[in-house]
């Protein structure tokens, strides 16, 4: 299946790339809004700020193109990180600053608690929220898999319906977000190695 | 819980891998694509390369090493050496780094942390810190060892934390290569100063180095490189062997 990964200057594409690769797919990497409608599913990577990472999908004239295939012709999309993030109402950045995001899942993107060290770096469990494999993202994945983070803000969605996963840092924060064909992860599935393979394919499986 | 991550550091010297003793007396080890691909297989948590060289010879990050190596590690990957630019750390982004570290640019090039972090999150700065103790207390120094400076290690790491820096890789020159033990209340000064993890580097010689650095060190990560090039000592077996201690560890389908 092609996938299509867009890149919009926001970080290590190659990785998720390769990966996609490894787990069957044919990537293609979208530099252009006009060729997103010639890919099955979607998969938005990025690391980073929120600000910066909408003006950039704004500027390339992605935003539309994500809205008339994902939403429209409803396209399977995967969010990583900040693809995550981009996912959510609104983005926070420096106290009081906002800036809108996609609003695909209605929420905030706000900065993890100073409880616990941030940015949040490194190896943790993720806990499905559906475990009785309702949700085809997380399919198969055992409760309290470790997957690899690396970040500093998260989403803290409206619905409780919206989480798809929890990861326990302090207070456990939302891991992976769905709605539908919508689907978003906090940590990199790309450098998790096997079990992070395992959700690509799962992925790539609910787009077939 | 989060874990504790064990990172095998690769030091890159001309065209292969080299590790040294007090960042000098370097022997070559191997070939960075091969040694990548082992800690590939064995899972490793996290690898560390440094081109050590590029610094000190005016040269930017290699993209197209670092392009292949990413090729082969779906772990993450954070890159050093030659990085003074924004751009450069665009360029390593792109071509498959996960984390850039930057040590004597950090203290060269005018808000250089903080604009990379601006750019691409605090999460992707690893800021770089050597160590040297001198009779005034221990004091940073800069391109490889080789330039010493008169900074706090603990003020600086402030510093660098409010600049933007996600975590702090603090290495003890004198230690480096010795396999005679971390600094361990170096680490755990730098440690207790700031909110970010800090990475022990310089000196592990076995599973006893890494186990005092983290509980005495307060560590959030601990990284090595000679324990894997000159003992049969594996990533593996010392994470089982802290596993065993109660230290969080990566459940693994190796164990």
């Amino acid at each position: 299946m092609n996938v299509g990964v867009i890149r919009y200057g926001a970080g290590n594409i190659d990785s998720v790339v390769r990966a996609l690769e490894v787990c069957g797919a044919t990537p293609l990497v979208i530099d252009d809004a006009a060729l997103l409608d010639t890919v099955g599913a979607i998969v938005l990577p990025g690391v980073g700020a929120f600000g910066h990472g909408m003006a950039a999908l704004r500027e390339r004239g992605f935003i539309e193109a994500l809205q008339s295939e994902v939403l429209g012709n409803e396209i399977p999309f995967l969010g990583i990180c900040l693809g995550m993030q981009l996912l959510a109402t609104r983005g926070e950045e420096g106290p009081e600053r906002w800036h809108d995001g996609l609003g695909w899942i209605e929420g905030d993107v706000s900065r993890l608690p100073a409880d616990e060290r941030v940015p949040h770096v490194g190896w943790n469990e993720v806990y499905p929220a559906d475990t009785d494999g309702g949700d085809a993202l997380m399919r198969g994945i055992d409760p309290g898999r470790d997957f690899y983070f690396v970040h500093s803000y998260r989403v803290v969605p409206d619905d409780a319906a919206a989480w798809a996963a929890s990861t326990p840092y302090g207070a456990p924060f939302c891991s992976a977000v769905v709605r539908e064909h919508i689907w978003g992860v906090q940590f990199h599935p790309e450098k998790s190695q096997s079990a992070g393979f395992e959700v690509l394919k799962n992925f790539l499986e609910a787009a077939c | 819980m989060l874990k504790t991550r064990i990172m095998p550091t690769l030091l890159y010297r001309g065209s292969g891998l080299v590790k040294g003793v007090g960042f000098d007396a370097w022997r070559t080890v191997g070939a960075a694509l091969q040694a990548v691909r082992v800690y590939n297989l064995r899972q490793v948590d996290e690898l560390v390369f440094l081109d050590i060289d590029a610094t000190r010879e005016g040269r930017a990050p290699d993209y197209g090493l670092i392009d292949d190596l990413a090729d082969d590690c779906f772990m993450p990957l954070t890159v050093g050496g030659g990085i003074r630019s924004v751009e450069h750390v665009k360029r390593l982004l792109e071509v498959g780094a996960d984390k850039v570290s930057i040590g004597s640019a950090a203290i060269e090039v005018e808000g250089l942390v903080a604009n990379v972090a601006d750019r691409f999150g605090a999460q992707c700065v690893v800021a770089s810190v050597d160590v040297r103790s001198t009779p005034e207390g221990w004091r940073v120094a800069r391109r490889s060892g080789t330039c010493p400076t008169d900074l706090c290690p603990i003020e600086w790491s402030r510093r660098l934390e409010a600049e933007g820096a996600g975590e702090i890789l603090l290495t003890s020159v004198e230690r480096d290569g010795t396999m005679q033990g971390y600094d361990v209340e170096l680490c755990r000064a730098v440690s207790d100063a700031v909110g970010i993890p800090v990475i022990a580097s310089g000196g592990a010689g076995c599973t006893d180095h890494v186990r005092a650095v983290l509980r005495e060190g307060n560590a959030s990560a601990a990284a090595m490189a000679s324990v894997f090039h000159f003992t049969e000592l594996t990533p593996l077996e010392i994470k089982a062997e802290l596993r065993g201690d109660g230290f969080p560890m990566r459940s693994s389908s190796l164990w």
